[in-house]
């Protein structure tokens, strides 16, 4: 297929890996952020064909993954509501709350329906203007844009069945959060390429001399990654620091101005917890109070909420890039994905979830 | 989950703990195995189960048949490529055809929901007669029931089929013998694609057509020319993936597979590549896989080409000699770029990504 075999092209893959041997002469640990770029490394082999000095950690770029449980419950409280139809991407029907996932509330009859956009639900609220329709907005800053054209064209409608659970999150406090960590591995980031395409990359330069850690804004193709790869070991080898750009063919500098001006307008930075990392200040994107009507945690009165989770479950060491997932005494046993224990395990862009289905066992043990 | 649910680290086995069924019991994947293997195959004890096969075959005196049945619930009833009667017929046929036999009879039964319009049952009746006739069976009883009006969802329709054994061989997974090659007979991930396509109202630039398709006259030109078949499955839900997985398993043997030599047309890459789907775990209805000795490839290769219209058949993989030790069964699939990676059942459905 255009635009794709290129990027799966096995001789230039063995070129990359050939180069990357070449140039490196110590071990290096690298963050990747993206979840989608984690489920490419280990589908695609990529950890495997890099020298065995070169260490991958998976970072908590997964949306799914990172999405609080007390969001969750919320989430499946108002799920419950036989006034409401609670409309949500698909990735997120399975994760486990406090007491139950959201699949378990629709088979219990529960109107749960699965859409592929925020634009969906409100059709979903014009055909149904009896009851309440939310959407679960989750996601990092690439889906916030089309989370705010939803709001933007209910305002203009004058919908008043329509409201949003604000969930989403943003990369850049995230990793800021985890290079302050004291017990931090990571030297240098693989920064997540489709975030990018939104935000652009110039905020990422005073993080990066900050920390001094190298950065190369990656795109999600074996061979995005293995560049990405080559890029950041050659900044690492020769003690530059810089914020480089591998997807060139997504990614500006400066980013999506419309788009941004578009986020901009309807939401604004908000202090959020995120599974695994706690709450991070400023981390997530909340309603402008001029569109806070749209809040369903408002319109519906939900307050903090008590949440439990497994205390076997080391998801959240796992987002920090501190454990991999075979570390865990429940990978494979109790926690599968038909029974995760944590959220890792569920989306297929966790990082459990990948080693679950693409490394259980050793191949050649 | 808290700890009060009652999960131990003591507890190596996973419990069947859902206390409703869910949606994705029914997506083919391992909780739908779970179903099976937990309530099913113990509750009715009959030795055919065990085979886990496509269908069982039964000895009546001198007569060697085989029994299948299926049921079809799709939305929407009517696809691109196909509806829901073609379906019925088909993928009880296909059932049938991959035990090695020629389908005999079929029966068919329907529950209609009140308010369902008598054009569109007329519809679904005469594509079940044209699906019929091209797979050379006929359907000889039937039954119809009417429920409550939004207690079904238009159609559901329940298909049985008997058939006639045609091979000498038992086809069944416990025949898979290490050295085997793993023959598909055209491109994957269309039925699926084309289904959700419609269903959710998503436009390509092509449309996706379904590939449902009686599966008789392969097998059985197959079986005419002497090849010898040692498993045959045809693969629906699930997707060629999960089907694998199920043989390896069954078999306890090592299935190796090339991802660049699976054949998927560009329209289905597509659409997967949007919705972050794998086109190795998307539904078909008109594919299967045969495993059978490396000598008779090439010539069982010649005859799915011969039966195939717009797809090419072809050799994925093979069946390793030995099973790595402690895997009971194993899939694995070399990437396009090399490197080698297991391959799993999905545990419920395949859900689209968030970005």
């Amino acid at each position: 297929m255009k635009f794709i075999d290129e990027y799966r092209d096995p001789q230039a893959a063995a070129r990359l890996k050939r180069e990357i041997e070449r140039i490196t002469t110590r071990p290096w640990t690298i963050m990747e952020i993206c979840g989608g770029q984690t489920h490419a490394i280990v589908k695609n082999g990529i950890d495997l064909l890099l020298p065995e000095n070169i260490t991958l950690l998976h970072g908590p770029g997964c949306p799914v993954c990172v999405t609080s449980v007390e969001l969750i419950d919320k989430a499946v409280t108002l799920a419950s509501r036989p006034d409401i139809i609670f409309c949500s991407f698909g990735d997120m029907l399975r994760v486990p709350g406090t007491h139950k996932d959201l699949l378990s509330v629709k088979a219990e009859g529960g109107d749960v329906r699965m859409v592929y956009s925020p634009l969906d639900a409100l059709k979903i609220a014009r055909e149904n203007s009896d009851r309440q329709v939310v959407f679960f907005g989750i996601g990092f800053e690439t889906t916030a844009p089309a989370n705010v054209a939803a709001i933007l064209q209910a305002r203009q409608t004058g919908l008043t069945n329509f409201s949003m659970l604000m969930a989403i999150v943003l990369v850049k406090p995230a990793m800021a959060a985890l290079l302050s960590d004291p017990e931090n591995r990571v030297q240098a980031f693989l920064a997540a390429g489709h975030v990018c395409a939104v935000t652009g990359y110039a905020d990422y330069e005073s993080l990066a001399a900050t920390y001094h850690v190298p950065m190369v804004v990656t795109g999600f193709e074996p061979l995005d990654i293995l560049q990405g790869i080559y890029m950041t070991i050659a900044q690492l080898e020769q003690g530059r620091v810089e914020v480089e750009n591998q997807y060139t063919r997504a990614v500006r500098r400066e980013g999506n101005l419309p788009a941004i001006r578009m986020i901009e307008k309807a939401l604004m930075p908000v202090d959020r917890k995120w599974r695994g990392l706690d709450m991070i200040p400023a981390s997530g994107l909340g309603l402008r109070p001029e569109y806070i009507e749209f809040d369903a945690e408002r319109r519906f009165g939900l307050t903090e909420y008590e949440t439990a989770e497994s205390p076997i479950c080391i998801s959240g060491l796992i987002l920090q890039g501190r454990k991999k997932p075979h570390d865990c005494p429940a990978f494979g046993t109790d926690c599968t994905p038909e029974h995760p224990l944590g959220a890792t395990m569920v989306s297929s862009e966790g990082a459990c979830a990948a080693y679950y289905r693409y490394r259980r066992t050793a191949i050649h043990p | 989950m808290t700890s009060s649910d009652g999960f131990s680290l003591n507890c190596p086995l996973q419990k069947s703990d859902y206390p409703y069924v869910l949606l994705a019991h029914g997506g083919g994947g391992r909780l739908m195995h779970r179903l099976i293997e937990d309530i099913f195959i113990p509750a009715f004890g009959s030795q055919e189960l065990e085979l886990r096969h496509d269908g069982a075959r039964i000895d009546i005196g001198a007569a060697n048949i085989v029994m299948t049945t299926d049921s079809y619930v799709v939305y929407p009833l009517f696809f691109p490529g196909g509806d829901i009667g073609s379906l019925a017929v088909n993928g009880t046929v296909n059932d049938l055809a991959m035990c090695g036999a020629r389908p005999v009879a079929l029966s068919a039964a329907f529950i209609i929901e009140e308010g369902f319009p008598v054009e569109s049952l007329i519809r679904v009746a005469q594509s079940m007669r044209a699906a019929a006739d091209a797979a050379g069976v006929r359907i000889v009883t039937g039954d119809t029931k009417v429920v409550d009006k939004g207690k079904g969802h238009g159609l559901f329709i329940t298909t049985a089929g008997i058939g006639e054994v045609k091979s000498f061989r038992l086809i069944a997974p416990s025949s898979v013998m290490p050295g085997d090659v793993v023959l598909i007979n055209g491109d994957v991930g269309r039925h699926g694609m084309a289904i959700m396509a419609a269903r959710e109202g998503l436009e390509f630039e092509t449309t996706i057509e379904s590939d449902c398709a009686p599966l008789v006259e392969p097998v059985l030109k197959l079986l005419n020319a002497g090849i010898d078949i040692h498993c045959l499955r045809d693969l629906t839900r699930g997707g060629l993936a999960t089907t694998l997985v199920e043989i390896a398993d069954a078999a306890g043997v090592h299935i190796s597979i090339e991802e660049k030599a699976i054949p998927v047309r560009e329209e289905v890459r597509g659409a997967c590549e949007i919705l972050g789907f794998d086109p190795s775990y998307v539904a078909n209805e008109g594919r299967f896989i045969a495993f059978l000795p490396a000598r008779d490839a090439d010539r069982a290769l010649t005859i799915l080409k011969e039966c195939a219209t717009d797809f090419a058949p072809a050799l994925i993989g093979r069946v390793a000699e030995r099973v790595p030790e402690g895997h009971p069964g194993l899939v694995t699939m070399t990437s396009v770029i090399g490197s080698e990676r297991i391959v799993d059942m999905l545990s419920g459905e395949q859900l689209p990504r968030i970005c």
